[in-house]
C-alpha cells in the first residue's frame, strides 16, 4: 500500500514540476474551446446549445494528448522496468499511475470547466452538470486511454496511432457524458439514467484498463 | 489431430493444401445455390425487389462480428497459449473482417436509399458498425506500424480483446443514442419473424459466406506464413551480404557474393 501511495505521490510531483507538462492539458483545453466560436460563429444561442459537446470534446482530446507520456517518460529513464520487476502487482501499479495522471491532468480540466462555461454562455446549472459529468467520466477516459499508452510504449510509437486506437473505445463515455449534460439543459430525459451509466462505464474501465495495460506491458517490454 | 499438431507451420501448410480445394468448391456450390434461391425469392409486399439486398447485406453484417470473434479467440491463443499460428490467424483475419464490414455498410446504404430516402443516417446500428469498421482499420494500422511481427502480435492481441469487451458496450450505448434500423428479426425470442421463403435462402447465404470466410482465411494464413518465410530468407541473405562485404577485400569476398548469387 505504501509502495502504491509513494508511486502516486511521485507521479503527481513529476507531473507538476518543470518538464512534467500536466498543466499543458488545461491550456490545450482552453485553446480548443476558444477555437470553437471562430469555427461556428459567435452566436451565443448556438454556443450554449453546443456547449456541453464542445467541453466534452475538448476534455476528451486534452486527456488523450497528455496520455502518451504516461509510461513513455518512465520507460526512457528505466523506472518502468523497476516497476515491472517490483513485488507490487503490475496491475495495481498501472492503476496507481493512472490515478496519479488523472489527479494531475484530469482534475485541472474539471476545475477549468466553470470558466470555459462562461465563455460558451452556459448558465450555472448547465456548467455544474457538465463539470459533474466530466468528474464522473474523465476517469474512464484516463483508464481506457492507459491501454493505448501501454501499447504505445511497447511499440515505440505514440501520437496518431494511439489516438486512432483509443478514440473508438471512448465513444460510449462521450455519448453518455453529453447525454447527461444535455438532459439537464434541454432534454426530455432525466439526468439520473445516463449519469449512472457514465459512472458504470468508469467502474468498468477501472477493472479492464489496468489489466489490459499490465498485460500489454508484461508481454511487450523486453 | 489436435490444435497442438498444427503448431508446426509445415504441417499446417500441408493440411490446408489438401483441404482448401474442397472448401473452395463447397463455397462456390453453396453460393450458387444461395444466389439462385435469393434471386427467385418472392418480392416483399412493401419493399418490392429491394428486399433481395438483404440476402447479401445480412450475411456480411453477421460475418463482420463473427470475424472479430475469431480474432479474439486467436488473440487468446497468442497471449495464453503462445500458439505460433494464432497471431498469423489474427493478422490474416483483420483485412477480411474489414472487407465484410465495409460490404455490410455499402449494401446497407444502397438498401437505405430507396427505403429510408437517404444513403447514410446516424442511426444506432449503422453507427456501431461504422465504429467496428474503424476499429478493424485501427488494428490493421497497428499491424503495419510495427516491423517486428511477434511484438505487433501481442499488442494487437491485447487491443483485440479490449475491443471484444468494448464492442457490446459501444453497441448498447449507440442503441440508446439514436435509432432507426429495424430490430433483430431472425434470431429472437418466440421464433423468427421472417417468412420461410426468405429465411431459407438467407440461411443458405449465411452458411455460404461463413464458408467463404473460412476459405479466404486459410488461404490468407498460408500467404502470411509464406510471406514470413520469404522475409526471414531475405533477412538471412541480407546479413550474409553484409557479413561478406565486411569480411572485405579479395577473393574471399567475391566467392561469398557468388555463393549468395547462387542461393538467391
Amino acid at each position: 500500500m505504501t509502495a502504491l501511495s509513494a508511486l502516486v505521490r511521485r507521479d503527481i510531483r513529476i507531473a507538476l514540476r518543470v518538464g512534467g507538462g500536466a498543466l499543458i492539458g488545461v491550456l490545450f483545453f482552453l485553446t480548443v474551446v476558444v477555437l470553437m466560436p471562430f469555427a461556428v460563429g459567435p452566436d451565443l444561442a448556438l454556443l450554449s446549445r453546443l456547449g456541453p459537446a464542445i467541453l466534452w470534446l475538448g476534455a476528451l482530446l486534452a486527456s488523450l494528448l497528455t496520455l502518451d507520456r504516461l509510461f513513455m517518460a518512465d520507460h526512457e529513464d528505466g523506472s518502468l522496468d523497476l516497476i515491472t520487476m517490483s513485488r507490487t502487482p503490475l496491475e495495481l501499479a498501472c492503476a496507481a499511475k493512472a490515478l496519479a495522471h488523472w489527479l494531475a491532468a484530469g482534475l485541472p480540466l474539471i476545475v477549468a470547466t466553470p470558466v470555459l462555461g462562461l465563455l460558451l454562455n452556459l448558465d450555472m446549472v448547465a456548467t455544474g452538470a457538465v463539470a459533474l459529468t466530466l468528474l464522473a467520466g474523465t476517469p474512464a477516459l484516463t483508464f481506457t486511454g492507459m491501454i493505448g499508452a501501454a501499447l504505445a510504449v511497447t511499440l515505440h510509437r505514440g501520437g496518431l496511432l494511439m489516438a486512432v486506437l483509443v478514440l473508438p473505445l471512448s465513444i460510449p463515455v462521450l455519448i453518455f457524458g453529453v447525454a447527461a449534460s444535455q438532459a439537464v439543459i434541454v432534454g426530455p430525459m432525466t439526468f439520473g439514467a445516463p449519469f449512472s451509466i457514465l459512472c458504470a462505464l468508469s467502474l468498468v474501465s477501472f477493472v479492464v484498463g489496468p489489466f489490459a495495460a499490465a498485460a500489454s506491458l508484461r508481454h511487450g517490454l523486453d | 489431430m489436435s490444435l497442438i499438431d498444427l503448431a508446426n507451420p509445415t504441417r499446417f501448410l500441408a493440411l490446408t493444401a489438401r483441404v482448401l480445394p474442397w472448401l473452395a468448391a463447397a463455397t462456390i456450390i453453396l453460393l450458387a445455390i444461395g444466389l439462385y434461391q435469393s434471386a427467385y425469392a418472392p418480392d416483399d409486399y412493401q419493399q418490392g425487389a429491394t428486399v433481395k439486398i438483404m440476402f447479401i447485406h445480412v450475411p456480411n453484417a453477421w460475418l463482420s462480428m463473427f470475424v472479430w470473434g475469431v480474432m479474439s479467440i486467436a488473440s487468446l491463443g497468442t497471449l495464453v497459449w503462445r500458439h505460433p499460428l494464432a497471431d498469423v490467424a489474427a493478422k490474416a483475419a483483420a483485412p477480411i473482417g474489414a472487407a465484410f464490414t465495409f460490404l455490410a455498410l455499402l449494401t446497407g446504404s444502397l438498401w437505405g436509399r430507396p427505403m429510408w430516402g437517404t444513403y447514410w443516417e446516424w442511426d444506432a446500428r449503422l453507427t456501431s458498425v461504422l465504429i467496428l469498421f474503424l476499429m478493424y482499420l485501427g488494428l490493421m494500422a497497428l499491424w503495419r506500424a510495427v516491423d517486428d511481427p511477434s511484438r505487433a502480435a501481442r499488442a494487437a492481441a491485447v487491443l483485440t480483446l479490449v475491443g471484444a469487451i468494448n464492442l457490446p458496450i459501444i453497441k448498447f450505448s449507440v442503441d440508446w443514442w439514436n435509432t432507426l434500423h429495424q430490430p433483430a428479426s431472425v434470431m429472437r425470442m418466440g421464433g423468427s419473424a421472417l417468412d420461410k421463403s426468405f429465411l431459407i435462402p438467407l440461411l443458405v447465404m449465411a452458411i455460404a459466406f461463413t464458408l467463404l470466410f473460412v476459405t479466404l482465411h486459410l488461404a490468407a494464413m498460408r500467404n502470411e506464413i509464406l510471406r514470413r518465410r520469404v522475409r526471414s530468407l531475405q533477412m538471412m541473405q541480407a546479413s550474409r551480404v553484409a557479413f561478406s562485404s565486411e569480411a572485405g577485400a579479395g577473393s574471399r569476398g567475391q566467392n561469398a557474393s557468388k555463393e549468395v548469387g547462387a542461393a538467391g
